[in-house]
């Protein structure tokens, strides 16, 4: 809402600096969010007395006008085909910094030859001057104006932008905010003049309304004003409509704007003699029912649309646009004057499904008193009367078959405490609360408080809480720290586990990404099976945004390898990303399940001791670090298992399971899946599945005792079948009651190694809790090892 | 383990190694190991006679003093050592022979043998420790390195921003008592509109474009079970409050939606965390208290406050919650668009229809919410000036925090 302080002090008496007046509205919940200056960039600019125009000697369309600023007169080239002699205009001298009509640039001015005549200086535009994007004509001053002044202290003005909350309707109009700042600055406001002499036959005669939708319009009126003669309206309503942003038009059209900003009420005018048998009928729309509206275009509507017909079909939109048919015109001579209340949502709805939203139809879904209509049809009355010569019919056609019954809330004394923290004196409330225009009458325990019809947003008690706290200013409100009941914690065990594992990793040298939910089923086509994707299909957004952004993700990989490819341009040496997120599963119920997953991509050369990307690459066992990492820290033992995945590489690609569930898998992205995600580079994932690993997930660790006596470690060389995993060589070895720990620490394929076999190298930690074993019982514990190798892995002493 | 004027000890050993077998030429040896070892032998052991005891004493001495001198490293000085003070030295030999002196002899020689053995301990000693700092200063010097060039790369891994300071929120709030909550980011539209008092067609809907997602496989429901992704993380405190009585802390931190075009301040999905505190007595006062407990924690401790009336349908009164600038100090800057205050969060008391609803007697409890901008506070920290970086996850962005 742009409130030009001009217009403002019709109201109230200005008292404090603008700056003051801005900071109280804040405070108070109007939050202003720029205080612009019209005038003070026009440097240079003044007023002008156009003395004599003739014609350009060597172009049409151009014209020489002789200007006066009272001291001295200049010559300019002007190509405005609405300047005339006697107009008083905006002058630019030479040096003035103006905006570029066509590029909108801020240039200054200089003396230009334009088709061998030399202008000095301009006359002005109103979007030379940043008034407007109006270019068609120059700006024409009022005749009061006096020569040579600087145009900012003729039509300059500061305009408040206030971003008014929806619960404060009658704070889009200039007298809402007026009252605010009355109260705020202890000023009385000063109502606008609704008087004006009614000389016309009166109206109940010549016009009728019938309400047959009283649901969606609780009260509408007519006026007649007759004799009206459409021309320019005064500089200072134009004046006004241009510092709130609105266009000025005509005197009619004008008036309507000006009064629905001062007011808060939206007003239609139709041409009275349009009207068939001046009788308007509101009602929904017949299925089938076209309008033409004031834009040209052609429309249809459904049966919740509320129109405004008369006998012959539909002559409005209501609330949202006029009919072409009945529009007031230049030849217009009588006007019907509807101000009408509407039902908020019907108007809102109609207003967002015909793409029409307006100043007129925001007010109307905002919701507007019902007590505004008459007051309304009056002021735009008075102003037709004064501004365009019109003669006002008596009396006003108003339907209101149920008046809406005042509002009044019964506070009990004790609440403002209570919710306030501070407990202001009676007088304070009831200053402040009369000062905002509610009554209070004081009881013992309560104030029992009357709300005024524009501020229908008040309805409870704390509402009225609330009024007083503006009123008193919420800085004088204490800061209490936080006392009374602690409430028992509430066990998040997916939350903890998921701050777990993202330290884990960053620990362990990973980044973390974070990436949208929203991808495309073609995005997630190449990481999820196309029957999976058909047979539970990620749920579709109605109203998506972007391109690619239409479904929620069942799978986080997609999103970590567009951010691996995002980096790899940018990156030297290795990348390893990770991301913990929720992955979205339809289900029978209404909610779908989201379940938390962590997925890690690793890829590039490993780095040298500068840090120089090596030769070698990252493999799979790279990414399988991370998973081995987040394992030990979160005491789980995990296995993998060669297993065959979508999207990933086959050989390449292992499940990995806990207690035989399985929870996730590591491997290597297929290269043609990296491909279609412009991944040329070899790229190696793990997923791993929260909700299937927090089973395993000890909640402490417990100590285990270590033998106190020494260990002996023995180097075993075994020559196994290829295909046969070290994790189930491994797994035999320890068996052995004696073994504390194995591991592999070499793997050989190759020369002295037959064809289809290879060679592993396990470290052997034996180790007895009770005693220091001697060379006899670990020979014994070694060929027990070896027969069993060699009896269940088809193992062979390598020799 | 020398024990002076009693022979025994030293001839049992000197026995027993004789009877192993080993050390039996220990003169010889010890002069193998001189040669080898650039000595050239000074003298020779005599008879053992008093006399010639004591006066081979003082040779051993003075040799082992000379000898002890030009030691340059710690492989002499093991071959001085083996030399004099070794099972095979003169010294020991001398002390074997103490037990053919008489007993006055053998008290004085013992007496002379015993203080050089003390003599050549602490030689030894202080010799050891001269070389030892002699190395560490060849080190400093010859091994001088360019401290200059850069350690070895570790790997590297950083929390994202937003995950770093969404902690350092939740622990202003945990740190005053609250419990952290999360829900679902796809929720039904009761919970994110109706519940919380916005109903449809209000145009405070206005203020939250909201993605809406498609139902059709589930049939047809009402409104109230329309599905959306959550356009803020208020919805948590209808959840927890249907299932939960006073008293109340919770923080709700989580990811929401918003269906609105990006540009440097608007992103589509932004990180929020909810604040909710229900019990008897508590006011205004008190959420100013915790909210100016968790700005100081965030942004230091001499940070100053500002509430203003803002509104929210589902509190009342409603603020908004300032900060004094922390780069201007108030005085007005590009951060503060000159105001010397910035903006971080909206808040107010829970509006007394829901506590209602959830079957609490708002006559009796009252409560206070707060909603919190994760990124918008993370950008005012980071003095990050474009919001669409935190979700681009390039790199070069992400290792900086």
């Amino acid at each position: 809402m742009r409130v030009p302080i001009k217009w403002l002090s019709d109201y109230v008496a200005l008292s404090l600096p603008v700056e003051e007046i801005a900071q109280r509205l804040t405070m108070a919940g109007l939050e202003v969010t720029g205080i612009e200056r019209t005038g003070e960039e026009w440097e240079g600019v003044v007023v002008a007395h156009v003395v004599e125009v003739s014609k350009h000697p060597d172009a049409d369309r151009l014209s020489l006008v002789k200007v006066d600023t009272g001291s001295e007169t200049f010559e300019v080239v002007c190509g405005a085909p609405n300047v005339a002699a006697g107009q008083n205009i905006a002058y630019a001298r030479l040096g003035a910094r103006l905006r570029d009509a066509h590029t909108g640039e801020k240039k200054k001015l200089k003396k230009a030859k334009i088709r061998g005549v030399v202008s000095i200086g301009m006359v002005c535009s109103e979007r030379e001057l940043g008034l407007s994007d109006e270019h068609d004509g120059i700006l024409v001053l009022s005749e009061s104006a006096e020569k040579g002044k600087p145009l900012g202290e003729v039509i300059g003005d500061t305009v408040l932008d206030i971003d008014m909350k929806p619960n404060r309707a009658d704070g889009l109009s200039v007298l809402g905010v007026a009252r605010d700042v009355a109260a705020l600055t202890g000023q009385t406001l000063c109502e606008p003049d609704f008087a004006f002499e009614a000389l016309g036959e009166s109206v109940e005669a010549r016009a009728s309304v019938d309400i047959q939708a009283p649901d969606l319009c609780p009260r509408f009126t007519l006026a007649i004003i007759e004799n009206i003669e459409i021309g320019p309206s005064p500089p200072w309503m134009q004046e006004a409509l241009l510092g709130a942003g609105m266009r000025p038009i005509s005197n009619v059209v004008d008036i309507t704007n000006y009064v629905m900003l001062e007011l808060g009420q939206p007003i239609h005018a139709f041409d009275y003699d349009k009207i068939v048998d001046h009788k308007i009928i509101v009602r929904r729309a017949q299925p089938g029912e076209t309008l033409t509206t004031l834009d040209g275009k052609k429309r249809s509507f459904t049966s919740e649309q509320l129109l405004i017909t008369d006998p012959s079909g539909p002559i409005a939109v209501a609330g949202v646009m006029g009919g072409l048919q009945t529009e007031v015109t230049d030849a217009t001579k009588t006007i019907l004057l509807e101000v009408a209340n509407f039902n908020p949502v019907s108007i809102r709805r109609t207003a967002m499904s015909l793409k029409l939203p307006s100043e007129a139809s925001k007010r109307f879904a905002w919701g507007i008193a019902p007590e505004l209509a008459p007051m309304t049809s009056r002021r735009a009355t008075k102003f037709l009367v004064e501004l365009a010569s019109g003669k006002a019919a008596k009396g006003l056609v108003d339907a209101y078959p149920e008046p809406m019954p005042p509002v009044s809330v019964t506070l009990a004394k004790k609440r403002i405490p209570q919710v306030l923290g501070i407990d202001p004196s009676e007088d304070t409330v009831i200053s402040s609360l009369e000062a905002l225009g509610f009554g209070v009458a004081t009881k013992k325990d309560t104030f029992d408080v009357d709300v005024p019809y524009w501020r229908r947003d008040v309805q409870c008690p704390d509402d009225v809480v609330e009024e007083v706290a503006r009123m008193v200013g919420y800085e004088t409100i204490p800061a209490a720290p936080l006392a009374g009941r602690v409430p028992p914690g509430v066990p998040q065990p997916i939350r903890e586990l998921r701050e777990t594992i993202r330290d884990i990793l960053v620990g362990a040298g990973m980044q973390e990404a974070i990436t949208y939910p929203l991808t495309s089923l073609e995005t997630l086509g190449h990481v999820v099976a196309a029957d999976v994707l058909e047979r539970v299909p990620p749920l579709a957004i109605v109203n998506p945004l972007n391109v690619g952004e239409e479904r929620l993700r069942t799978s986080l990989r997609a999103s970590m390898l567009q951010c691996v490819a995002r980096n790899l341009r940018t990156t030297k040496g290795q990348l390893a990303l990770f991301e913990c997120a929720r992955v979205y599963t339809p289900t029978s119920e209404p909610l779908p399940r989201e379940s938390e997953h962590v997925v890690g991509a690793v890829i590039g050369a490993r780095l040298d001791r500068f840090g120089n990307a090596s030769a070698a690459s990252v493999d799979f066992y790279d990414a399988k670090a991370y998973v081995e990492r987040l394992a030990e820290r979160l005491s789980v033992s995990l296995t993998l298992e060669a297993s065959e995945e979508y999207g990933l590489l086959s050989g390449r690609t292992a499940t990995i399971r806990t207690s035989d569930v399985d929870i996730g898998l590591v491997g290597q992205v297929h290269p043609e899946t990296a491909a279609a995600f412009g991944i040329v580079q070899d790229v190696y994932l793990f997923e791993i599945r929260l909700d299937a690993l927090l089973p395993h997930v000890p909640p402490v660790t417990h100590y285990q005792s270590f033998s106190k006596y020494p260990a002996v470690v023995e180097d075993l060389a075994i020559v196994v079948d290829r295909e046969q995993t070290a994790s189930s060589v491994l797994s035999e070895i320890q068996v052995h009651p004696l073994v504390a720990s194995a591991r592999v620490f070499d793997e050989y394929t190759g020369e002295q190694v037959p064809e289809g076999k290879k060679s592993l190298a396990i470290a052997v930690s034996y180790q007895a809790p009770d005693r220091t074993l001697t060379d006899a019982d670990v020979a014994k514990a070694r060929d027990k090892i070896v027969a069993r190798l060699g009896a269940r892995c088809g193992a062979e002493l390598r020799s | 383990m020398f024990q002076g004027g009693t022979g025994t000890g030293t001839g049992t050993t000197a026995a027993a190694l004789r009877a192993g077998g080993v050390g039996y030429v220990f003169w010889g040896t010890a002069l193998v190991w001189r040669i080898r070892n650039g000595y050239t032998p000074g003298f020779t052991c005599e008879d053992a006679t008093a006399m010639t005891v004591l006066s081979s004493i003082g040779e051993i001495a003075a040799k082992a003093r000379e000898e002890l001198a030009s030691v340059r490293d710690e492989k002499a000085l093991e071959a001085w050592r083996v030399a004099f003070m070794g099972r095979k030295s003169p010294l020991q030999s001398v002390l074997r022979s103490l037990g053919e002196l008489d007993a006055d002899e053998r008290r004085d020689a013992g007496r002379a043998a015993n203080e050089l053995k003390n003599e050549l301990d602490g030689a030894l000693e202080s010799k050891r420790d001269e070389l030892r700092r002699a190395q560490i200063r060849r080190a400093e010097t010859a091994g001088r390195i360019d401290v200059t060039l850069p350690g070895r790369p570790l790997a590297e891994g950083r929390l994202h921003p937003i995950t770093q300071t969404q902690r350092d929120i939740i622990h202003a709030f945990t740190a005053q008592g609250f419990s952290v909550i999360e829900g679902p980011e796809v929720e039904l539209d009761y919970y994110n509109f109706e519940a919380l008092r916005i109903p449809k067609d209000h145009p405070a809907r206005e203020l939250m474009d909201t993605f809406y997602v498609d139902r059709s496989a589930l049939g047809q429901g009402d409104d109230d079970s329309k599905l959306l992704l959550r356009t803020h993380t208020s919805p948590n405190q209808i959840r927890f409050m249907e299932k939960s009585d006073p008293p109340i802390r919770i923080i709700c931190p989580g990811r929401t939606y918003r269906n609105e075009a990006t540009d440097p301040t608007h992103e589509w999905m932004i990180t929020q965390t909810e604040v909710l505190a229900v019990d008897e007595g508590l006011t205004l006062a008190h959420l100013k208290g915790t909210l100016f407990e968790f700005a100081k924690r965030l942004f230091g401790r001499e940070r100053k406050i500002r509430f203003r009336c803002d509104f929210f349908r589902f509190v009342e009164p409603g603020v908004d919650m300032a900060i004094d600038c922390f780069l201007c100090g108030g005085k007005g800057c590009r951060t503060c668009k000159n105001e010397g205050w910035i903006e971080i969060l909206g808040a107010g008391m829970v509006h007394p229809e829901i506590l209602e609803n959830m079957g609490f007697d708002p006559d009796i409890y009252t409560g206070f919410a707060a909603g919190l901008g994760v990124e918008r506070i993370a950008m005012l920290r980071y003095g990050v000036d474009d919001i669409r970086h935190f979700y681009e996850n390039d790199v070069r962005f992400l290792r900086q925090f």
